[in-house]
């Protein structure tokens, strides 16, 4: 386990965090996160076809680019950093992942290279309207008919699931309960009888689809019955990538809300010169950094499989607290402007609520970090 | 000196120790030889005990005296503390007194710093020393003094000029603790345990030559003295132990040591024990309870996330890089896991956390985690100081105004009585 980036690494986050800063500024997030679509197509060419961005850790037999979750992790960190609008988190990290967990090598080879080129964007719909995060909650079906499938029932919560071009599905056996007779299915964005609406939701960086099935005709992805450990394992993945998308916009509140005190004098000081602000920001820097180490330790354990699922949870049971916690007191240390519309400071202090719930907040990873932990 | 390696290094080292090591060997007698060779401190100079050899290469001898079981230089205590700081500003005289004998364990050292009156304000003290008929006369007090009860020398930061700004006033001396103007009384803490001392000063005597550099340098060196012991140069980080080989070497070292650690027995349990958790939830059944499966979880994530930070930290430090603000967040965060272990312990133990000694869990290791904790956020730098210089030194806040540092110390305010 290395403790460290290498210089290489170093190299493509710094190229990122000023592509990042270029591409999406603040006004550019305030403007996209009121479009349907939430994203920028000609920002989504740019990452996916002039960076490469998108073919990260897709091996290079299925046209990527064959890195980690290394790299992966440090991209999810500049663009959680940057508040970056982009169905990336839902195409790359969780539909391409279940795909290369899930299917075997002709839909890999089949699928995967025109997620990876951006020139497909996909969505992973596994939770619905209980809103768990664990497949026992799944209660849509798919029902064999002369020799494919057809899902019936409600996806809800799919991260960009209105506008995507492919849709990978979690559906059960009729009739099977609990992580059996789960299956991942394909099925085209614009599927006859799938209906799609936009959810209303409180961060609109992050677009929620509620999408209702009646009678789609899908395709297996993978072995029938067989999604329970690719989904698991892609849930974990998920999870260490999410804590480093998370820690990125943690590390932005502090150095904002540290810029801001610096700059605010009241009482003839700078607001940075009393030591209830001093203090408060050196615990928001322990905060941020200790959930950064974990983010990292994640991520590195996402390569492998040792210690992955106790260590993805740890990771984003750090990074929910320290995000959340980051913002709140961002929002305090800014005063009376930290609550207005025209500040920038709620843009992430939303974020950091919906990554606080997305994916499982962190009472609910601390209890499967402990179910999982070897010692 | 490119024809020295790490293989050449060792190579010298092992067929030095193959040639000289016998653990039959009266401890001191031993250390004369290492002191003598310079094997015993590599990394000090030539002329003083060492090979001026670079600190990754020391670290390649001291494996090969490992490998071999062969025993080092004394260094439990503070006389590491001592010898850097004697190495830096001490005339030749002293060095030609007292290194030597730190190296060989003869002399142990105490540092006279903190005093009622000044804990995280060091610079405030007030114990003086008075120059009358050619000697330096000292009175006052100081505490929190690791091994005076048995020192023979101190390290002593005290006041000669009140009438200047009070970092300037302050010097620095090398007092014999071996003297009737020398009181040393135990100081008890709220765990039992009775680590450190108290000191009182009676017209305590210092010739004028065991003053270290001039008049009002005491505060510079007192730095130094202070950034050694932050980088863990005093031994009493690690839990040190003998090994239990029936030679005379190591049954005198065994013995060192016993004397050395016998204050600090507690402190593992300061830092909470967070590696006791999981087996005492298992064995008290409130591993089955999910409040308390929460609150567990919480303390291996904090416990975990702070290791991983240090490992960053020590990794930038390996590769040469600028430590990013990992680096100075250690002992803060170390404060955060040794309260809620604390917090994890009570709820695991039940109605027996009220317990103690032998009626307390694991023969009172539990009862001593509980009562123990408080002193790592204190201790070396309180939570508040370290808050302090995280947002000073690292997030470039301003500081504070103060009223302190303009004016002579005779006129800074004190304690309000």
């Amino acid at each position: 386990m290395s403790f460290s980036f290498t210089d290489e690494q170093t190299e493509f986050r710094s190229i990122l965090r000023r592509f990042l800063a270029e591409k999406s500024p603040s006004t550019e997030v305030r403007r996209l996160m009121e479009t349907e679509a939430g994203y920028d197509e000609e920002v989504w060419r740019r990452l996916s076809q002039d960076l490469g961005l998108t073919a990260i850790h897709i091996p290079e037999d299925y046209g990527g680019q064959g890195f980690g979750f290394v790299e992966l992790a440090i991209a999810l960190e500049e663009m959680g950093r940057a508040l970056l609008c982009a169905p990336y988190f839902s195409s790359i990290v969780l539909a391409a992942t279940a795909i290369m967990n899930a299917g075997d090598e002709a839909q890999k080879r089949d699928l995967l290279p025109a997620i990876a080129a951006g020139d497909c964007r996909a969505a992973l719909a596994f939770t619905e309207d209980n809103g768990r995060w664990d497949p026992a909650g799944v209660a849509l079906t798919a029902t064999p008919v002369d020799g494919g499938y057809q899902l019936d029932g409600v996806k809800s919560f799919v991260l960009d699931g209105h506008s995507a071009d492919l849709l990978v599905v979690l559906a059960r056996r009729p009739g099977s309960t609990g992580s059996d007779g789960l299956s991942f299915f394909t099925v085209p964005g614009k599927a006859d009888g799938l209906s799609k609406r936009l959810l209303q939701s409180t961060d609109a960086t992050r677009k929620l689809a509620r999408l209702e099935f009646k009678g789609v005709s899908a395709d297996l992805l993978g072995d029938d019955g067989g999604a329970g450990a690719p989904l698991s394992r892609t849930l974990d993945q998920a999870a260490a990538c999410l804590a480093n998308e998370m820690v990125g916009g943690a590390e932005m509140l502090r150095e904002q809300a540290l810029d801001y005190a610096m700059m605010r004098v009241q009482f003839g000081r700078a607001i940075a010169s009393f030591q209830t602000l001093k203090h408060k920001a050196a615990d928001m820097l322990i905060d941020v950094e200790l959930a950064k180490s974990a983010a990292y330790y994640a991520a590195a354990a996402a390569d492998g499989d040792d210690d992955l699922p106790s260590m993805a949870s740890l990771a984003k049971a750090g990074a929910g607290e320290a995000y959340m916690q980051t913002a709140i007191h961002a929002i305090q240390i800014h005063g009376g402007i930290g609550f207005t519309w025209d500040n920038d400071t709620h843009l992430w202090f939303k974020r950091a609520k919906s990554s606080q719930v997305f994916l499982g907040d962190a009472s609910y990873h601390r209890e499967l970090m402990l179910q999982r932990w070897q010692d | 000196m490119s024809d020295v390696t790490e293989a050449s290094v060792r190579a010298e080292a092992r067929a030095w120790l193959d040639a000289n090591w016998d653990p039959n060997m009266g401890l001191v007698e031993w250390r004369n030889q290492l002191a003598d060779t310079g094997w015993g401190m590599p990394t000090w100079p030539q002329e003083w005990y060492g090979k001026g050899m670079s600190s990754p290469l020391a670290a390649a001898v001291e494996e090969e005296f490992q490998a071999v079981g062969a025993i080092g230089v004394a260094r439990a205590g503070i006389r590491m503390l001592a010898a850097a700081t004697l190495l830096e500003h001490g005339t030749q005289m002293h060095k030609e007194k007292f290194l030597r004998r730190i190296l060989t364990g003869e002399d142990t050292w105490c540092q006279l710093f903190s005093e009622p009156g000044s804990g995280s304000d060091l610079a405030g003290a007030s114990a003086r020393a008075d120059l009358k008929d050619g000697k330096w006369i000292v009175n006052g007090q100081k505490v929190w003094t690791t091994s005076a009860h048995h020192a023979q020398f101190g390290l002593l930061l005290a006041r000669t000029d009140w009438d200047v700004p009070k970092h300037k006033g302050l010097t620095y001396f090398v007092l014999d603790m071996e003297q009737s103007g020398v009181e040393v009384h135990p100081l008890r803490q709220m765990n039992g345990h009775a680590s450190f001392n108290q000191v009182f000063f009676t017209d305590a005597e210092i010739l004028p030559e065991f003053m270290v550099e001039g008049l009002g340098d005491g505060w510079k060196i007192a730095t130094t003295t202070l950034m050694h012991e932050r980088r863990g140069a005093d031994g009493l980080r690690g839990w040190a132990m003998g090994t239990d080989r029936p030679e005379r070497a190591y049954v005198e070292e065994r013995a060192e040591l016993a004397t050395a650690m016998a204050p600090y027995k507690w402190y593992p349990q300061r830092m909470g024990r967070v590696d006791l958790v999981m087996e005492r939830a298992k064995a008290t059944g409130k591993l089955e309870d999910p409040a308390a499966r929460q609150e567990i979880a919480k303390l291996l994530v904090l416990s975990k996330s702070a290791e991983w930070t240090a490992r960053r930290a020590r990794e930038a430090q390996i590769q040469g890089r600028n430590q990013g603000p990992e680096g100075s967040i250690g002992k803060l965060a170390a404060s955060h896991v040794a309260r809620l272990a604390n917090h994890v312990h009570t709820l695991i133990t039940g109605a027996d956390a009220m317990l103690t000694e032998e009626d307390s869990p694991m023969d009172g290791v539990i009862a001593e985690i509980l009562v123990s904790t408080p002193a790592i956020s204190i201790a070396g730098g309180t939570d508040e100081i370290q808050r302090n210089i995280i947002s000073e030194r690292v997030l470039g806040m301003p500081k504070e105004p103060r009223n302190d540092t303009d004016r002579p110390f005779r006129d800074v305010p004190r304690n309000i009585r």
